[in-house]
């Protein structure tokens, strides 16, 4: 077997885009998916059942569904009803977000819920609001325990995000296709992209590492 | 000060609560002693409503705070609560912990809040622990500046949760000494605690705590000397 490592320099400038926009997507997915996630944690934990229930219900929805399907029903059922066309990137950027939410959802609840009861009883008692309390006592500490599961959370959804080449967005995987596709080639366009995918991870890993530690002597 | 009126709570079908009925004076101390179970923890978590209440009513200052209308983070910022296992904000300085409160909900300016905050500092003996974080103090000083964290919104009452309970013995002075410096001002007090010292030599009267009831109240000498109920005797008999 000749490995063609000519082939990959051909198609670096294609890769190196693709990273730029898998990084891209992430970067946006992981902080909208925050942001909802946080939303969507507080709302699941309302003592309402009925209030909650869309809040769980979506919930179930993402972590009970494969990314591939959600991610065709987003593709070509939800942005075209909404924006008239369908469009790759908009459909998965959305998708990124709203399964991320699902997931954060969770992870807020949990940290939320591990905060000593203590904690909010003693903001209440000395007057702060609920919203008060949770403000400046409850989520700043939950914050800090959240930060191990929501690396591990951007992790999967930096990996995740590759399935956003079956809507045309050209990203890493969508290039090494193409890559595929024109030359008949297999080793050369998926390892690199292993490769990529592998330093990716492996620099988050290293960044959460540090932040964690951060936090922890703080 | 306080009124409670025919106070009950259950938890599901456990009663814990059964029919309270006190008043309490403008700057009494009244210390309210029992076996653990006996329902006094709850009994105070009701005067601020910490536990809700499934009857009976509790006024505070005229105020029923049964009645769903009243604004209780108002009435709470008129009654500072002392913890059991201090439930300082770990994640703040010593300093940010007792300016929060007044910064938050009284819109106290910073500068006010600090140096009102520096001043109950030095009351509880701990000026030189501003800067550092609750995880660095003893039990003891972990107590004493929640109580200054109760003292910065200026309560007109201190409900006192065991607030010695889970220090060690050494550190038990330290905190009675500022409760006793604060009665001496002329604190409104409710403690629950198993310090029959300093029930004896600070309250003005205590109750006695037994099976959701109240089973006897008196001045501190009478009751501890002269208990009438067997119930009593029986408990002061184990704990003196």
């Amino acid at each position: 077997m000749d490995f063609r490592f000519d082939l990959i320099g051909e198609y670096m400038p294609y890769f190196i885009e693709g990273t730029f926009y898998t990084i891209g997507v992430s970067l946006i997915g992981i902080l909208l998916g925050t942001i909802l996630g946080l939303l969507i944690g507080l709302g699941k934990m309302m003592k309402n059942k009925v209030l909650a229930f869309p809040f769980n219900l979506h919930i179930a929805f993402y972590r009970g569904t494969p990314f591939f399907v959600q991610i065709y029903l987003i593709h070509f059922g939800l942005i075209p009803a909404l924006i008239g066309t369908t469009n790759g990137l908009v459909a998965g950027i959305v998708a990124l977000t709203l399964n991320a939410s699902a997931y954060i959802a969770e992870i807020f609840r949990a940290g939320i819920q591990s905060i000593d009861k203590g904690q909010m009883e003693a903001a209440r008692s000395l007057g702060m609001s609920h919203v008060q309390a949770m403000r400046h006592i409850i989520l700043p500490q939950a914050f800090k325990r959240m930060v191990p599961p929501l690396g591990n959370e951007f992790i999967v959804l930096l990996k995740e995000s590759s399935i956003l080449a079956l809507v045309a967005v050209p990203e890493i995987m969508y290039w090494s296709r193409a890559f595929q596709g024109q030359y008949y080639k297999v080793w050369e366009p998926y390892l690199t992209a292993a490769v990529i995918y592998f330093v990716l991870t492996m620099v988050l890993s290293f960044l959460l590492r540090r932040l964690e530690k951060r936090l922890a002597t703080e | 000060m306080i009124k409670v009126e025919n106070l009950k709570k259950h938890f599901g079908n456990n009663e814990v609560l059964k029919d309270i009925s006190v008043s309490i004076n403008p700057k009494e101390v009244v210390v309210v002693i029992g076996p653990s179970g006996s329902g006094k923890s709850t009994f105070l978590r009701c005067l601020n409503l910490l536990e809700t209440v499934t009857g009976g009513h509790v006024y505070i200052g005229g105020v029923d705070l049964t009645d769903k209308k009243t604004n209780i983070n108002k009435v709470r910022t008129e009654v500072g609560m002392v913890f059991q296992q201090f439930n300082l904000f770990p994640h703040k300085t010593v300093l940010q912990n007792i300016m929060l409160a007044p910064m938050t909900v009284k819109n106290v300016q910073q500068e006010k809040a600090k140096q009102k905050a520096l001043e109950l500092l030095r009351k509880v003996g701990l000026e030189d622990k501003a800067e550092v974080y609750p995880d660095s103090l003893s039990g003891g000083q972990k107590q004493r500046v929640a109580i200054a964290r109760a003292l910065a919104m200026e309560p007109k009452i201190m409900l006192f949760d065991e607030p010695t309970s889970a220090l060690d013995p050494e550190m038990v002075g330290e905190v009675l000494e500022v409760m006793k410096q604060l009665a001496k001002e002329g604190m409104t007090m409710v403690v629950v605690t198993h310090e029959m010292g300093f029930a004896r030599e600070v309250g003005d009267r205590v109750l006695f705590m037994d099976g959701g009831y109240i089973v006897e109240e008196n001045v501190p000498k009478e009751l501890f000397e002269n208990p009438q109920q067997e119930r009593t005797k029986s408990f002061l008999s184990k704990v003196l």
